[in-house]
């Protein structure tokens, strides 16, 4: 069994550059967020109009791929496909790195986050933000006790049940990540029942482009190529979540668009709003949807494992994009509060909220997504995560 | 009545002890449901270029701004509606609604955000984590965020950096028997366009001008049932 997994040890000069470079990137993000925190919000670009800002978006952007980083697990445990068997162990490892790479962001960005004691120990459960807090511990719990059943032989026979508590329970928790905006009824953006089923799908498309990166690359780092088998079979699976990810989209849109109420939210996404229409059309549905498609589709006939790599690519900068058009462009939107008038005052009511995000929230968002890469490949050089080359070819 | 308000001070989370009093009385008068304190506002009297209530606000709570409009905190403000078909032009102004059910008071994760027996929505600064999901939850954009570090405080009012805040409806005042400072700067320096007030009181002059004349809530169509309410909109 032992000889089907392997450790990342990384002896070339990349390797080292790349675990400097993460270092450097997660240890500017921690004194970024020490800057804001000492500072102040006021340092940043949010402000009261726009409250979650860049580190929102990189730490939902984390989160909700962390819990799509499970289907691959998912895939050997729940549905019994042999050939990702072998890459479940690093899919769990990447699904609690990035969930705390995420959470981390989340934390470090509070006005006061040396209070985390108080969100353990004070709970409201009308709050789905409270709700998402046991969601995710208990997340990492449950996919922490299900790698120990990859890792242990003994306890090999529980791997089943296990993964399948670890896929409903991130059913439940992108569903939690979702009606965070969902629930907000005030909203013109939110409100929207829709907004939980599209973080899956989107949990679902991200996840596996991040593996598929994560997995090139690391493969890369070990002078070894993807498998073309599991490269192919990933590619059909991401151009699956990546359309149903556009369908969620379509269908949120236009249901809106039938309704006067939200013309005025529609016409700014889709028509009027500047940067955040462009992210919308070229960023989410380009760049994110109909190309990463088209690749994939054309991956089908050439079969080149360079083509789902890119498209993976895309899908994640698109995603980052869609994140960014849902917190942001949400929250730019003016509050309708007195529909039919035009509503002005020195508070900014009826204003497009501005955002110029600050270096110092680009930092705190690379730096988390940098804790989380540096955390996985930490773990890879101490436990043998990745598959060996003779394990994929033998199924 | 209203000494039954101010001993419930003791009796509820930390928070509320940043208004607590010297005249705090015995716990056997607690903050009481039989209250529900509410406020009136005739937009028809509310002058466009009055902003009596905005200073009075400032002044009572500190509220100093640092030149930055974006992130300075407003917990009222004077808005302007211009109706789009008819031009008509009202001013009035908004702040936090006091809902029976507050949006705020639902989505924060600590419990920070809570509302008195009497209704009064309040954030206790000892458990607000500042993650901000009132703010983005509040349909009347009522509750600022604290961006820098303050001097100069109200002691009957602290503040935070890091944390969220908003009108308190002057708890400080109104356990003492007085009306909040937005109210009394309307009456004696303003249009008296504000009425403050038991809603529950049927004797009480907001309750009988609510009764006896039409007004309205913002954004009804929500159903949190505001203690603020409108006349003239």
């Amino acid at each position: 069994m032992s000889e089907q997994f392997e450790l990342v040890r990384g002896r070339s000069a990349g390797y080292w550059l790349l675990l400097a470079a993460l270092t450097v990137l997660a240890a500017i993000g921690l004194a970024a967020a020490h800057y804001m925190e000492s500072q102040g919000h006021h340092v940043t670009g949010m402000n009261n109009q726009v409250v979650w800002g860049i580190p929102h978006v990189f730490a939902v952007f984390l989160i909700v791929s962390a819990s799509g980083l499970l289907n691959v697990a998912s895939m050997a445990s729940v549905f019994h496909q042999p050939l990702y068997k072998p890459l479940a162990r690093l899919s769990s490892l990447l699904c609690i790195m990035f969930l705390l790479g995420g959470l981390v962001i989340l934390v470090l960005d509070l006005g006061r986050p040396e209070r985390l004691i108080v969100a353990m120990t004070h709970y409201n459960l009308k709050s789905i933000f409270a709700w998402n807090i046991f969601l995710y511990v208990g997340f990492v719990l449950i996919v922490a006790s299900y790698l120990v059943t990859m890792f242990e032989h003994n306890l090999a026979r529980y791997s089943g049940a296990v993964g399948m508590l670890a896929m409903l329970w991130r059913i439940v928790l992108t569903t939690g990540t979702g009606s965070i905006f969902g629930f907000l009824i005030a909203r013109q953006a939110y409100d929207a029942a829709i907004m939980a089923p599209l973080f899956i799908l989107m949990s679902l498309a991200f996840g596996t482009a991040i593996f598929v990166l994560f997995l090139w690359g690391v493969l890369r780092l070990c002078e070894r190529e993807i498998e073309s088998v599991i490269v192919q079979r990933l590619g059909r699976l991401l151009a699956i979540f990546v359309a149903a990810t556009l369908y969620l989209t379509l269908t949120y849109h236009v249901t809106n668009l039938y309704a006067s109420e939200h013309h005025g939210v529609e016409r700014f996404v889709l028509l009027e709003g500047g940067l955040y229409t462009q992210l919308f059309w070229i960023g989410q549905v380009a760049v994110g949807g109909v190309i990463p498609l088209l690749l994939l589709w054309r991956c089908l006939t050439n079969g080149k494992s360079r083509t789902v790599v890119a498209a993976s690519l895309l899908v994640v900068v698109g995603g980052l994009a869609q994140v960014y058009v849902i917190i942001i462009g949400g929250q730019a939107y003016p509050l309708v509060m007195f529909p039919g008038s035009d509503v002005s005052s020195g508070f900014f009511d009826g204003e497009v909220g501005s955002y110029v995000p600050s270096v110092l929230e680009f930092a705190l968002g690379l730096g988390g997504a940098a804790f989380a890469l540096l955390l996985s490949l930490f773990a890879m050089r101490i436990l043998p995560f990745l598959h060996s080359a003779r394990s994929v070819a033998h199924r | 009545m209203k000494a039954a308000a101010i001993a419930g001070l003791f009796a509820l989370a930390p928070g509320v002890r940043l208004v607590q009093l010297a005249t705090a009385k015995v716990d056997a008068a607690a903050a009481s449901d039989e209250t529900r304190w509410g406020l009136l506002i005739d937009a028809t009297k509310c002058a466009d270029g009055c902003d009596a209530c905005v200073t009075a606000c400032n002044d009572e709570h500190g509220l100093h701004g640092f030149d930055r409009p974006q992130t300075d905190a407003q917990w009222i403000r004077k808005v302007t509606l211009r109706d789009r078909q008819t031009k008509k032009v009202t001013t009035l102004p908004m702040l936090c609604q006091h809902c029976e059910h507050p949006p705020c008071v639902d989505v924060c994760p600590t419990g920070a955000s809570f509302k008195r027996a009497d209704g009064i929505v309040l954030v206790d600064k000892h458990t607000c984590i500042g993650c901000r999901y009132c703010i983005m939850a509040c349909p009347y954009k009522a509750r600022s965020f604290v961006h820098e570090s303050l001097s100069q405080q109200q002691p009957h009012s602290p503040r935070g950096k890091g944390t969220v805040e908003g009108c308190t409806f002057c708890v400080h005042r109104v356990d003492r028997d007085r009306e909040p400072a937005c109210v009394e700067s309307c009456g004696s320096n303003g249009n008296s366009a504000m009425i403050f007030g038991d809603l529950k009181d049927v004797d009480s002059e907001i309750a009988k001008t609510i009764r006896t004349a039409p007004s309205k809530q913002v954004r009804e169509d929500l159903g949190l049932n505001t203690a603020v309410r409108y006349q003239g909109v």
